[in-house]
């Protein structure tokens, strides 16, 4: 009890000082207009070696995953599959979540409902603070990365330790994970090893993977013994039986639930599957896209708290912007994801850019979708971050057709007011060009000609951004359109008698 | 086969020797041409810019120009999937949807049964094939590497590969973006940029002398790229790796 009296102690923090913690603590500063996804990726380019590793690491986790589903011979069925599952349960979500809440009930869990990250965040710390929890650990949740949750907790003079190595990793590094699956994917084992010596006290220099993990395991192992509650996300929730799901590779959501007497499970509004049998396609389709795994190490299945006395399971469901996107036809696929991460390794623009250069929880493809729907005027760049390769819809286990919708954000968007007026004008001024041949060619034919005259140093500086790292094509001295006409009118000339 | 060409704006402006030669190789093929000189834009580049209506309106106007002709064939895989996918959505109209499933990126009709097939070729060099992404996974010539769905003919490729004395090479990863994506290549210049260098090393690597493409926006980003760092290879749109191998044309196969 002393120590409990010490962690709350410590802080001097108010409620008042982070209750509005933003859900997203990288809104702060970075999204909110300052920079823009364009300028944090351009330094994250310019370490090119860096660039190198990053674009190889994850590349790599993209390479796992094809061989994977190359083991599958039904792939594209069981997709389908998976992504009708999702659909028909998004379609019914109501009945679904008073389904689960009567099955969860009936087995001895507690469900609560969270309007937004606040009021999840307020059940969450009430439970603790009712129980008199100042220890916490948690497993990888990104819902409550999404709720600012630890910081809204350690504010309030609880303690939460993140159990995922990955996740430990940028919780030590005061920093958000960067990648969904793969939280540190944007370190390398050095900077690891010197968190740890530093964090840790294990031996300076130390960099090989697995003598990391077993110094990250002993500085865990009495963290768990300490703990008065365990907190894990969920992957599926199943309405017909009132189970949550939990998937993970270290076996840490188990550990953190089966010490402590309190379970609290944090699971967003469209994690839910109608029967326990459709989880079958989902869980192939998850480990496999996710890493290429067959399977997770650990697929755990809550059903009610333990058969303990004293033992409790909490379920706290969370909207905090889901419902919104729900009645955005264009969008609301996107409640489908089952958050595997493979939109990100496969993305050309997330390898060379990081995951912190999106400014938000959920990274990627995916988070560009996510984003807008939350805060469009703080993530109007996220979806023109992005070629429109596709690469992302094909990989998507539940088929989200992402690149159709990042481009469709960019219509909502600029609509919305959330593109500067320069540039719209400067594009209706070429689409009024381009709907007047005439005026168009002669204007074409003008600047190709000025283009051809003008000493290289200007024309590069007139043609900048494109020619900050690319040269510009030679510019030839007649059009297609020119030279078909001047065709034509040597033909009608030989006819001519 | 009576076909309207459409030369992309882009090509028409910076890269006319393609058009020049996509049209050696449909006449070669025994296609009548009609070159309508009142086209300009498919409308693409609004349409990822995010002005959808601006996209459209240029769709509307493809329609009145194009609605005449059996066939409408492109060098371009991307214009091709702009219209094919964008005018059904941009209008109502039935003519759209018409227009829209008459569209061909030019690989495809050159491999269409009802034209005749091109005269033997000869291209002697080491060829590594750039996949377009839009011709990829919006047309479906050829399959995504992500993708296990059944094997699809992919017609630029096997074109290439009859010709006589063409080493085609293949680099690590078949099918990542060179980086260009339009309005990407500006506002996102830096990763854009990186992409396309990244595409460029991964064809030098397999030993490509040649880098070709059934679009020329991929071939201006990688070329652009290639001439900044100093790279040697030559970046050929399909056509005019075609039109030269099978004597068709004077100016194609040259860069400038």
């Amino acid at each position: 009890m002393a120590d409990r009296g010490m962690a709350t102690g410590g802080r001097g923090l108010t409620e008042g000082d982070v209750a509005d913690t933003a859900p997203d603590w990288t809104d702060a500063g970075a999204a909110r207009g300052r920079t823009s996804h364009a300028s944090r990726a351009r330094r994250f380019v310019a370490d090119a070696a860096r660039t190198t590793w990053h674009d190889a690491s994850l590349w790599g986790v993209r390479a796992k995953r094809d061989a994977a589903a190359a083991q599958v011979p039904d792939w594209e069925t069981l997709r389908e599959d998976a992504a009708s599952t999702k659909r028909d349960a998004l379609a019914r979500l109501p009945e679904l979540w008073r389904r689960f809440e009567e099955r969860a009930s009936a087995a001895g869990a507690q469900v609560h409902w969270a309007r937004d990250a606040r009021e999840h965040n307020e059940i969450v710390a009430r439970l603790l603070r009712d129980r008199h929890v100042s220890r916490v650990v948690k497993s990888k949740s990104m819902l409550t990365e999404e709720c600012g949750l630890n910081p809204f907790l350690e504010a309030r003079g609880i303690e939460v330790v993140d159990t995922d190595l990955g996740e430990r990793i940028v919780q030590l590094r005061h920093e958000p994970p960067s990648h969904i699956v793969m939280p540190a994917i944007h370190l390398r084992r050095q900077e690891v090893g010197a968190l740890f010596a530093r964090e840790m006290g294990s031996a300076p220099g130390l960099e090989d993977p697995d003598a990391l993990t077993a110094v990250a395991r002993r500085d865990l192992r009495g963290r768990f013994l300490a703990a008065e509650a365990g907190i894990t996300g969920v992957n599926f929730a199943v309405a017909e039986s009132g189970a949550i799901v939990v998937v993970t590779n270290e076996g840490n959501a188990d550990l953190g639930t089966a010490l402590p007497p309190l379970h609290i499970a944090c699971v967003g509004l469209e994690k839910i599957v109608p029967e326990t049998r459709d989880l079958a396609p989902l869980l192939r389709l998850l480990a496999r896209s996710a890493t290429g795994q067959a399977i997770t190490t650990y697929t755990s299945h809550f059903r009610g708290p333990r058969p303990l006395p004293g033992s409790e399971l909490h379920v706290v469901v969370v909207d905090n912007g889901r419902s919104r996107l729900l009645a955005r036809p264009d969008f609301e696929e996107a409640l489908a994801c089952i958050r595997c991460g493979a939109c990100l390794n496969t993305c050309p623009v997330y390898r060379r850019s990081g995951g912190h250069s999106y400014a938000t929880t959920v990274p990627g493809p995916i988070g560009s979708v996510l984003a807008p729907a939350r805060d469009p005027g703080a993530h109007a760049d996220l979806p023109r971050a992005c070629s429109l390769c596709g690469s992302c819809s094909e990989v998507c286990p539940v088929k989200v057709p992402l690149h159709r919708q990042l481009l469709a954000w960019r219509g909502v968007l600029a609509d919305e007011g959330h593109v500067p007026r320069h540039r719209r004008a400067a594009l209706a001024f070429l689409s009024a060009l381009m709907l007047r041949p005439t005026t168009y060619h002669v204007l074409a034919r003008v600047a190709r000609s000025l283009a051809r005259r003008l000493p290289a140093p200007i024309l590069d500086r007139l043609a900048a951004p494109w020619t900050r790292t690319r040269a510009l094509p030679p510019i030839p001295a007649q059009s297609f359109r020119e030279q078909m006409r001047a065709r034509r009118r040597r033909r009608e000339q030989e006819h001519r008698p | 086969m009576r076909v309207a060409l459409f030369v992309p704006c882009y090509v028409d402006q910076l890269r006319p020797t393609v058009g020049l030669a996509t049209l050696a190789l449909l006449e070669a093929v025994g296609c009548e041409v009609a070159y309508p000189e009142e086209q300009t834009c498919c409308g693409q580049p609004f349409a990822t810019a995010g002005e959808p209506r601006r996209a459209a309106a240029l769709g509307r106007r493809f329609v009145e120009v194009f609605e005449a002709f059996d066939a409408i064939v492109a060098p371009s895989g991307s214009c091709v999937a702009t219209l094919r996918h964008g005018l059904p959505r941009w209008s109502p109209d039935p003519r759209a949807h018409a227009v829209a499933a008459r569209t061909r990126e030019l690989c495809e009709l050159l491999g269409d049964p009802a034209t005749r097939p091109l005269p033997r070729g000869r291209y002697p060099h080491r060829v590594g094939i750039h996949a377009s992404c839009h011709a990829l996974r919006e047309l479906r010539l050829g399959s995504p590497s992500e993708s296990r769905e059944p094997p699809r003919p992919d017609p630029a490729r096997r074109l290439l590969s009859g010709l006589e004395g063409l080493e085609l090479v293949e680099p690590a990863r078949r099918d990542e973006c060179c980086g260009f994506g339009g309005v990407f290549a500006i506002e996102q210049e830096a990763v854009s940029a990186r992409m396309g260098l990244d595409r460029l090393t991964d064809h030098q690597r397999a030993g490509a002398e040649v880098i070709v493409s059934t679009d020329v926006s991929c071939l201006l980003q990688l070329e652009g790229v290639a001439r900044r760092h100093g790279h040697p290879q030559r970046f050929l749109h399909v056509a005019e790796v075609l039109a030269a191998a099978c004597g068709l044309d004077g100016d194609a196969g040259r860069t400038s």
